[in-house]
């Protein structure tokens, strides 16, 4: 199971080091930031010593390499436009990103599971369509649709919850619904499915047999099982959430990091913009680290792998 | 032959498709009596696993229903029980061997667990006391150090350790009427012959009422004292085992008997005959072996034979035009 | 006895299959008739349309839809800050979206399913440099890289596709492997080898018709997907660039008038979630059709 974990955790790394390359190379082919940090009447000379001063000067590999080892020691650089140190911008709009998408799993993870089981157990039944009908609309709205319907009917029409920023729990409601309701959907849907797969097999039969309550062979035989799918896609949901956080950040103003990224490509603010993917994919592979520990919590013949 | 344990009388089963009715199961008779072992016998799709199911009544819903007929538990109906009745009643008194070990055991419980879950559910136990009943029970399906077994997962354990676990599971709570579905067809064939004398020194411990379905008339010659041969969801012929060995009255029997090697050989898989069974939802009246029958004739095709008693009058009884009407002398 | 119970379980689901089977052919039927509506304007785009998607006349700006007050049937659906009539830039719209998304899956299909094929075929080396490939493409942050390269090239009908391809072939690349490891095991792929053909001959000639169902469904399952993440592209100001009739462009047009013009963003959106939803109804259509196992996709 260490060997498993250690294994996942390499992979990890070295896709971390992967992106890492490959956002240094496209933020460096973006164009000469000095362009932008400089004023328009700057000198040749000025150029050199900004790109001195900048470390521009030095071949892309020795750029890199530097990047990476400041970066080992939690030196990310400097914000060209904010001069402020990257890695403190991040961090501090990091909690409002962070408190939307737990919200948002958590309520997605709420509502799927027991409607995706409710619907494979009672299959063909009201229930099985109306979830089958939210999920096809799920998953074809545009979140930033969404969210721009949300505020005009919640916010302008009725008046009832706030349209954007962050405060109280009201400010959560909207942009987490936006952010979720593509998740509920894929969820739902995948439960659904693998819970029908496992309904069928022989081991619940076995179960019946041995005269186990219905409910009982629902929710703890087959349940524990068909879990499994879903968790493993849980992975692609954050993916999919940090997608959608760039954009329902926009949508309500959230001073999350998101918004922080929309503004640092629209000046091309590369070290920001190298940041903030960067600490996306750690998150990303953290969070894929920590599914597997669940995985691995769930079913035992990964447990037990060499 | 004993006090009939569980008896089976006219039972049908039939589903309800898209293409029409199945008769999966469709007149099935037969009685199983303490400590006898009762062979079903037939070919895939000819309705002995449909057979089984019905008699613990979980039949895949909601295209399958029992549509008539009796299940007869020491003298109680077991049709005109409650869904809750049954549930107490299935793994208590009633049980089954499902087929394939490899897929029968839950993946992610650990094999104590569901040993264990039967106990809980039917005999109230707890804590080291269900544990240590447990841990009897591998035992007793002689598994060997069953403490430690008791908290592997099933991945873990080969195909007939597994199918012993299963067993176990299956004879936790003292059943009366073992029901075993092919237990033993995707085993090895060395652990095939462990399984099987194992699961007739349990039999003969527990005086067993055991049904034992398979294909394979080799295992009933070792296994059964009384035959009943399956054909498109009908019992075409039943009877004691030497007397159907020895005397095979049914065209079909007969068939299934010359492709099986001499008593006492082993045989992997039933060698074919001729032909294959109908589709059952397109059963033409009369007999349903007629495409198949070297001794069809006009009456077979028009009307299905009466089940009539033949020979000495020990229960040897086969449902044949040519039995009925004495064609064959 | 398996198949049997098998068959006799698919039975099962017989009545309710019967009864979804009766439902969903008018869902077919409904999807057909969405397409239809959809396809056929982005074809005739220029006779349908009422004006010019790009001409607008400032005079006539943000005018509600027809059944409001104040709205006219010249713009059914209202005008736009600029003046231009709604309608025609959704039915331009629908012709930007659709060609993007067609491309965009030609292209990346193609490399992903070369990809797959050679790695499901060869083994090996080639499948394991290629499926590490996959797995990094899968674990990028996707839309941020998006933004970046559509920043450092700019943001234009070409970056778009190209972002797109990017980020579809590896799912591509991984079901078609799937598939070609147990097609290659089939009795027809050794008698290609013993018949002497050659390892090109033999992927594209034999097994690659084998996974054009897997392909055919993936692709009609992707393009909503696809509608929806050039959409998003847009909405953020890296897709398609304006004055472009792009839906999502359109939508973010509208953002700040929510209260006042509603009908600005509301509309396109709209367009974006029918188009989508026709098109993952048929692919799951198709799935079940062709495909069962494709359930998981």
């Amino acid at each position: 199971m260490q060997r498993y974990l250690l294994r996942r955790l390499l992979q990890g790394v070295l896709t971390l080091f992967v992106i890492s390359l490959i956002v240094f190379l496209l933020a460096r082919l973006s164009g000469d930031p000095l362009h932008i940090m400089l004023p328009e009447e700057a000198t040749a000379e000025d150029y050199a010593t900004a790109a001195k001063h900048w470390g521009l000067d030095r071949p892309l590999p020795a750029q890199y390499l530097a990047f990476l080892g400041n970066a080992l020691r939690g030196d990310f650089g400097q914000s060209i436009r904010l001069r402020q140190p990257t890695l403190e911008l991040v961090l501090e709009r990091l909690p409002a990103t962070l408190q939307l998408a737990g919200a948002s799993i958590a309520v997605s993870l709420l509502i799927a599971f027991p409607i995706g089981v409710l619907s494979a157990v009672r299959r063909g039944s009201s229930l099985d369509y109306a979830g089958k009908a939210v999920a096809l609309l799920g998953q074809s709205m545009p979140s930033f649709w969404l969210g721009i319907v949300l505020i005009w009917v919640f916010a302008v029409m009725l008046g009832w919850l706030p349209a954007s920023g962050r405060g109280g729990t009201q400010h959560y409601i909207l942009p987490a619904i936006a952010l979720g309701w593509y998740q509920v959907a894929a969820i739902m849907r995948l439960v659904r499915s693998s819970m029908l797969d496992v309904m069928d097999s022989e081991y619940v039969k076995l179960a019946r047999i041995k005269g186990v309550a219905e409910r009982w062979v629902v929710w703890k035989h087959c349940l524990r099982n068909a879990a499994i799918p879903p968790l493993t896609y849980i992975g692609f949901v954050v993916a999919v959430l940090l997608t959608g956080s760039v954009v329902v950040e926009t949508v309500f103003s959230w001073p999350g990091i998101g918004l922080l990224a929309i503004d640092a490509v629209r000046y091309r603010d590369f070290p920001l913009v190298q940041t903030i993917v960067l600490i996306y994919a750690a998150k990303f592979v953290v969070i894929n680290l920590l599914v597997d520990v669940l995985y691995v919590y769930v079913d035992p013949r990964i447990r037990y792998q060499r | 032959m004993s006090v009939p344990l569980l008896e089976v009388r006219d039972l049908r089963t039939w589903f309800f498709t898209r293409w029409g009715v199945v008769k999966a199961v469709d007149g099935v008779s037969f009685a199983v009596g303490e400590g006898e072992t009762l062979g079903i016998v037939g070919e895939s799709g000819c309705g002995k696993s449909i057979t089984a199911l019905s008699i613990l009544r979980l039949v895949p819903r909601p295209a399958g229903r029992i549509v008539g007929g009796e299940i007869l538990l020491d003298g109680e109906n077991l049709l005109d029980k409650s869904e809750r009745e049954m549930r107490r009643l299935r793994g208590s008194r009633v049980s089954m061997i499902l087929q394939d070990p490899m897929s029968s055991l839950n993946p992610v419980f650990s094999v104590g667990n569901q040993v264990a879950e039967a106990l809980r559910i039917h005999q109230g136990l707890q804590g080291p006391g269900l544990w240590a009943t447990a841990r009897d029970m591998l035992r007793r399906v002689r598994i060997p150090s069953p403490e430690l077994r008791l908290r592997a997962y099933p991945h873990q354990l080969s195909g007939g350790m597994r199918q012993r676990v299963v067993g176990a599971i299956a004879l936790s709570c003292r059943p009366r009427v073992l029901i075993a579905d092919e237990p033993t067809t995707s085993l090895d064939v060395t652990i095939q012959a462990q399984y099987l004398r194992l699961l007739k020194e349990l039999q003969q411990e527990m005086r067993l009422a055991l049904v034992f379905i398979t294909h394979d008339f080799g295992i009933v010659a070792k296994m059964c004292d009384r035959v009943a041969v399956m054909y498109a969801g009908r019992v075409v012929e039943t009877g004691d085992v030497r007397e159907i060995f020895n005397h095979p009255r049914h065209p079909y029997t007969q068939a299934l008997l010359a492709s099986v090697p001499p008593l006492e050989s082993r045989v992997e898989r039933l060698a074919s005959i001729e032909g294959q069974p109908p589709p059952l939802h397109t059963l033409p009246p009369g007999c349903p072996f007629v495409p198949r029958c070297a001794h069809a004739r006009t009456v077979c095709r028009q009307e299905y034979p009466p089940t009539v008693g033949v020979g000495n009058g020990d229960g040897h009884r086969a449902a044949c035009w040519k039995v009925a009407e004495g064609w064959d002398g | 006895m398996a198949i049997a119970t098998a068959r006799v379980d698919e039975g099962a689901a017989g009545t309710a299959e019967r009864k979804k089977a009766a439902r969903r052919t008018p869902i077919v039927v409904f999807v057909a008739v969405l397409l239809v509506i959809l396809v056929i304007p982005a074809l005739f785009a220029p006779w349908l349309a009422p004006h010019d998607p790009l001409e607008g006349r400032l005079a006539h700006k943000l005018k509600p839809p027809a059944w409001l007050p104040g709205g006219t049937w010249e713009y059914p659906l209202g005008t736009d800050p600029l003046g231009r009539d709604l309608l025609s830039r959704l039915v331009f719209g629908a012709r930007v979206s659709l060609s993007v998304s067609l491309v965009a899956i030609v292209i990346g299909g193609l490399v992903g399913t070369v990809l797959g094929l050679f790695a499901g075929y060869f083994g090996g080396w080639t499948d394991a440099l290629i499926m590490r490939v996959v797995d990094v493409a899968f674990s990028l942050p996707t839309i941020l890289l998006a933004l970046v390269l559509a920043v450092v090239v700019g943001p234009s009908f070409e970056t778009v596709i190209v972002i797109v391809a990017l980020l579809l072939w590896a799912r591509y690349a991984r079901q078609v492997r799937g598939e070609v490891l147990s097609v290659r095991e089939r009795d027809f792929v050794a008698q290609a080898r013993i018949a002497g053909c050659s390892h090109l001959r033999i992927i594209f000639g034999h097994i690659l018709p084998n996974v054009t169902n897997t392909l055919i469904v993936l692709a009609t399952l992707q393009v909503g997907y696809v509608i929806l993440l050039e959409g998003t592209l847009s909405f953020l100001g890296v897709g398609i660039p304006p004055p472009s009739p792009a839906w999502g462009l359109m939508v973010a047009t509208g953002r700040g008038l929510i209260v006042s013009a509603w009908w600005v963003s509301f509309f396109p959106g709209l367009a974006i979630l029918i188009t989508v939803l026709a098109l993952n109804l048929l692919g799951d259509w198709l799935r079940d059709r062709l495909d069962p196992r494709l359930r998981q996709v």
